[in-house]
């Protein structure tokens, strides 16, 4: 630290930023208010405001520095290689934002008469229709909010269908082991409890345990296809086939759905309902954390259940359904409004900007990109399966037994080197995992890079450098940051001095 | 510390007449990590053998603690909620979880002493 | 196809790398019944030029709001967002980020995220705020399984003031579950009585404040009355600007104030995404949904923030978690706490203001349409009017539609069965609104009605 320590504290282009809080300029303004009109206290319920919230005062200039430094404390696609294995952090095409903010389609209230917002409508119609074709499946819930919000919906349209049919008694759901742990709660909120499944040795559901876990109290399975190893789940239309053979529903997680868009339907594998998460496979940001999107096909068993809202051709044009019509029935509402209309807009400029061509060709080089790492990688770390993999390839920890570095330090070391880590340590099926996913928005030239890095650090670990990799990543605004001390006494908001 | 005793999931309890006292083994706190935060439940509550008693989290794990033997709660250990830290430094003393008096010693039988706890851990590597 | 980098020349390259004749050969494990043999016959891809027409011609196939009067409220408010808040957001740092799980990677987003959190706790007069739920109405289920976990207890009262929508999936949520929503009806003038639906089996109330028909209350007894039996307290804000003029839930006793966060930093863009807010006492902290920012320090000492107490969470208590969220809102958080910094203290109350002085204005124009007659006591920006006996609110405000004008939601939209409210029409007024807005609305009222 003593070479590089400055007055400041800042180095170079890493500006220390102080919290809004300890900005505080009182007095100062960022936005020109006019003056109000006369307010009427007695409109006020007698609840009018006495403490002052505390919140601090900036000018507009303040603020816009503020937010700028913070960014630049942020990795980001833009920035570089982000090889996060199961959340496919793939490029965000500009277009779509600029479509996502036409006043036509921004500026529209969710509330105003239909034939007000027709053109709305046909964005959300528009691009229901291409998700039941890239699937198959006769149906689509488009309300739920992200990933997790459309497992949970699909497992509500499978508890409603058994409800339906009086077999409410069916409430055991099968999972495998290795599922993000989104899967168990999701089926735990309907009401199901979770009987994992165990996997063979090549990384696949083990049809056969699969088979003696089945019986008359069965709701379902849920299952991620390509699974979490980033592995096809080869036997997955006998695994259906068994699940409806016992009066089941198949639940297909769609998070790695970008390996096969274009190349396989759901529908032709036996799936009765699958999210799809439009943040990860249709190329809408990530933002930090949301917001996602996780719409959710449904089969023609299950699409009668399909929550309100949705949109329907009607003969004034379409038509916005809240409630249950024809033979439908649905399971309820699961949340306001409907659905997130923003990031449908964003989805659809990317969909219609690949079609189905490129769409199809998107999943081909996400799969190729994964394949190249895994064979270029092979030979310095160790893959946990034989043969291909799908659009994420999966390591283990055994490359760095005895080396004293774990995954951990060998994904901090890879910060140093200026890219994101790989998610580390899922699935919990492998040892010190190590999962990467290029996706096709990576160029060979990025990933040879990557590949002479990835060489690099293990052949630094091999060699002892342990002692170097426990202190990375050494060039970021902050180093290891120590979680126990946020955990034990926690933090969570800024607090005014006393005194 | 022969009257120390363990069960499969690493808890343990040592027994003086009809008090016990349970925690959780040096194995257990070294496979959680930084302890940062626990549960011990309240005086009078009755806990079944192999039922939930009390929660240990680290950062990246929580676990259930579940009880050894049946009986009711005399006391929780108020240090370790202070100080979580406590089971990681001490886990097999002043780490401890809760004492209750034992309502069917017979249920002690059931549990290993040290040595089978030992060659237990060894299958586990 | 431009977002595609790799050539002909790098895929063979490739293929030859692994060794594989071509990509087909990589989908081998896809059963040969279900791989489809080339593209789907569907549109084939595009430039630039072509999708923006499409969209351009979708997006003038709509009246949008700053091209009309506009008085819809009832959940997403149109507000304006100051320009600085929109580009800074574009910076692909924070666009193109991910969930913040690698702390020396993410402290800006960490950083503003404990930023929205000390905001949102302070406005709402909390101790502490998660990290955003997905929007208002996931929040308020939220909440009440929350309640539910911290009394032990398993019955759950959804006041009348409950925008319906927060009422409809907080009861799908529980649907299944050993939980139990009782929903009261749809309360026009804030008359319900909700002290009598407390006991000793009650785990919570929940109760919108300023209410659905805009009514505002003082929560305090109902607060006491809650607190006397065990129960907790959960206020649900739909409009947060109002938080700058009227005391805040937290200061009138709630337990957890949920909140639909869209009025700051977000466009209306036909109501989704929304930005679930969630706020409660210190000692609930671990009972809580959703992701934490916390404070701490890095090797060398120096602050910085990472996400914190996640064993509540589900990728490590997988079905014994709080809950199943994992993607949040937290750009949408993000465009909050900028449009919250921008406004300041001083700010939010002169905002606050406004729109109450906007909807007093609008209130005293509408005095002079012969048969309105107002419905609620007490408002921030929105109020319940009735057209008179005969008069249905769906036709009014379709008919004003024609006319160019949004005016309002017709109660009917939501509760199309009852008659008693189909003459009820509510009206919001934001800082957004001039004078001539409110002059053609009453002009063109006194037409159609």
């Amino acid at each position: 630290m003593a070479e590089s320590s400055t007055i400041s504290g800042n180095r170079g282009l890493q500006v220390e930023e102080k919290l809004i809080f300890e900005l505080d300029n009182p007095g100062a303004l960022a936005v020109d208010l006019p003056e109000p009109g006369p307010i009427d206290l007695d409109r006020m319920g007698g609840v009018a405001r006495r403490a002052s919230t505390g919140l601090p005062d900036l000018s507009e200039p303040q603020v816009v520095r503020h937010y700028t430094r913070l960014s630049q404390k942020n990795y980001g696609i833009d920035t570089g290689f982000y090889p996060l294995g199961s959340c496919t952090m793939k490029h965000n095409p500009r277009l779509a934002e600029k479509m996502a903010r036409l006043p036509g389609l921004a500026d529209l209230h969710p509330l105003q008469p239909q034939k007000t917002v027709q053109g709305a409508l046909e964005v959300i119609d528009t691009l229901a229709g291409w998700l039941k074709d890239l699937t198959g499946m006769p149906a689509v819930a488009m309300s739920p909010a992200a990933g997790a919000h459309g497992e949970w919906c699909g497992l509500m349209a499978i508890r409603a269908a058994h409800e339906d049919k009086g077999e409410g008694n069916r409430r055991r759901i099968l999972v495998p082991e290795s599922a993000h742990g989104t899967n168990p709660a999701s089926a735990a909120m309907c009401g199901f409890t979770v009987d994992p499944i165990p996997a063979k040795a090549n990384g696949r559901v083990d049809l056969d345990a699969l088979k003696a876990k089945l019986g008359p109290d069965i709701a379902g399975l849920m299952l991620t296809n390509p699974n979490t190893c980033g592995l096809f789940e080869s036997e997955i239309i006998e695994i259906a086939a068994a699940v409806h053979g016992a009066g089941g529903y198949f639940y297909c997680d769609g998070a790695n759905f970008n390996a096969i868009v274009g190349r396989v339907r759901v529908a032709d594998l036996g799936i009765d309902a699958m999210h799809i998460n439009l943040h990860k496979t249709f190329a809408t940001p990530h933002g930090g954390g949301g917001p996602g999107a996780g719409p959710t096909v449904l089969s023609a068993a299950l699409a009668r259940f399909a929550p309100v809202p949705y949109v329907a051709h009607g003969p004034g044009g379409l038509e916005l359904v809240e409630g249950g019509r024809g033979g439908a029935k649905p399971f309820g509402r699961v949340k306001g409004f409907h659905g997130q209309f923003g990031v449908f807009i964003r989805a659809l400029a990317y969909i219609m900007s690949m079609g189905a061509d490129g769409l199809r060709q998107a999943s081909s080089d996400a799969v190729l990109n994964a394949n190249y790492l895994q064979a270029s990688l092979g030979d310095v770390l160790t893959a946990s399966f034989d043969g291909p993999c799908m659009h994420e390839a999966l390591f283990d920890d055994r490359f760095l037994k005895d080396s004293g570095v774990t995954t951990l330090d060998f994904a901090k070391a890879l910060i140093d080197e200026g890219y994101h880590p790989m998610t580390m340590y899922f699935p919990l099926v492998v040892h010190g995992a190590l999962l990467m996913e290029p996706t096709e928005s990576e160029s060979k030239d990025t990933l040879d890079q990557f590949i002479a890095v990835v060489r690099g650090l293990a052949a630094r670990a091999k060699a002892g450098g342990a002692d170097e990799f426990k202190a990375a990543p050494r060039l970021t605004p902050r180093r290891r940051l120590d979680e126990t001390l946020a955990a034990r006494t926690p933090v969570l908001r800024w607090k005014a001095a006393v005194g | 510390m022969s009257d120390m005793r363990f069960t499969k999931d690493h808890e343990w309890i040592k027994v003086a007449g009809d008090v016990g006292t349970v925690g959780i083994s040096d194995y257990a706190q070294h496979a959680l990590g930084d302890v940062v935060f626990v549960e011990v439940p309240e005086k009078g509550r009755a806990v079944a053998k192999g039922a939930e008693a009390a929660v240990v989290e680290s950062v990246k794990a929580a676990s259930e603690v579940y009880s050894p033997v049946s009986g009711t709660v005399t006391a929780g250990n108020q240090a370790i909620v202070d100080q979580p830290g406590l089971v990681n430094e001490s886990p097999e003393d002043a780490g401890w979880f809760y004492t209750l008096t034992i309502a069917d010693p017979s249920e002690l039988a059931s549990l290993m002493d040290r040595a089978a706890y030992d060659a237990y851990l060894k299958t586990l590597e | 196809m431009r977002y595609l980098p790799l050539t002909e020349a790098d895929r063979r390259a490739m293929l030859a790398a692994i060794g594989a004749k071509d990509v087909d050969e990589l989908f081998h494990d896809v059963p040969p019944s279900a791989r489809l043999a080339g593209p789907l016959d569907l549109p084939r891809h595009q430039g630039e030029m072509e999708v923006e027409r499409a969209f351009a011609r979708m997006a003038g196939n709509t009246l949008s709001a700053g091209s009309a009067p506009f008085f819809i409220g009832a959940g997403v408010y149109r507000h304006h967002i100051p320009a600085a808040v929109d580009q800074l957001l574009l910076r692909g740092e924070f666009l193109t980020a991910y969930t913040p799980y690698q702390p020396e990677v993410s402290q800006g987003t960490l950083q503003a995220l404990f930023e929205f959190q000390s905001q949102v706790a302070m406005i709402t007069g909390m101790d502490v705020a998660n990290a955003s739920m997905y929007d208002g109405a996931t929040a308020c289920a939220e909440a009440a399984a929350m309640a539910c976990r911290v009394t032990r207890r398993n019955r759950v009262v959804l006041s009348g003031s409950l925008h319906p929508h927060y009422v409809e999936t907080t009861e799908t949520a529980l649907r299944y579950t050993e939980m139990v929503a009782e929903a009261l009806s749809p309360d026009a003038i804030a008359m319900e009585d909700l002290i009598g639906r407390v006991d000793e089996a009650t785990a919570c109330v929940i109760v919108q404040n300023p209410g659905f028909f805009g009514g505002v209350r003082d929560l305090r007894p109902l607060a006491a009355a809650c607190h006397e039996v065990g129960a907790l307290l959960v206020v649900m804000v739909a409009e947060p600007t109002s938080l700058g003029l009227f005391e805040s839930p937290g200061a009138m006793g709630a337990d957890i104030v949920v909140a639909e966060g869209q009025s700051l930093g977000m466009g209306m863009n036909f109501g989704g995404p929304g930005l679930g807010l969630f706020a409660t006492r210190d000692k609930y902290v671990r009972q809580m949904p959703g992701r934490l920012a916390g404070q701490t320090v890095d090797v060398d000492g120096r602050r910085g923030w990472v996400l914190t107490l996640s064993t509540r969470e589900q990728h490590i208590r997988r079905e014994k978690a709080t809950s199943n969220i994992c993607t949040n809102s937290g750009l949408c958080a993000l465009a909050f706490s900028m449009h919250l910094t921008m406004l300041g203290g001083s700010g939010l109350a002169r905002l606050a203001e406004l729109n109450h002085a906007n909807a007093v204005r609008l209130e005293r124009k509408l005095a002079a349409v012969k048969g309105i007659r107002m419905l609620s006591q007490s408002y921030y920006n929105e109020f319940a009017v009735h057209l008179g006996d005969d008069a249905k609110a769906a036709e009014v405000v379709d008919r004003l539609a024609d006319r160019g004008i949004l005016a309002g939601v017709p109660a009917s939209r939501f509760w199309p069965s009852w008659p008693e409210l189909a003459p009820v029409l509510i009206l919001a007024a934001t800082e957004t609104n001039t004078e001539d807005d409110m002059d053609r609305l009453v002009a063109g009222l006194k037409e159609v009605l």
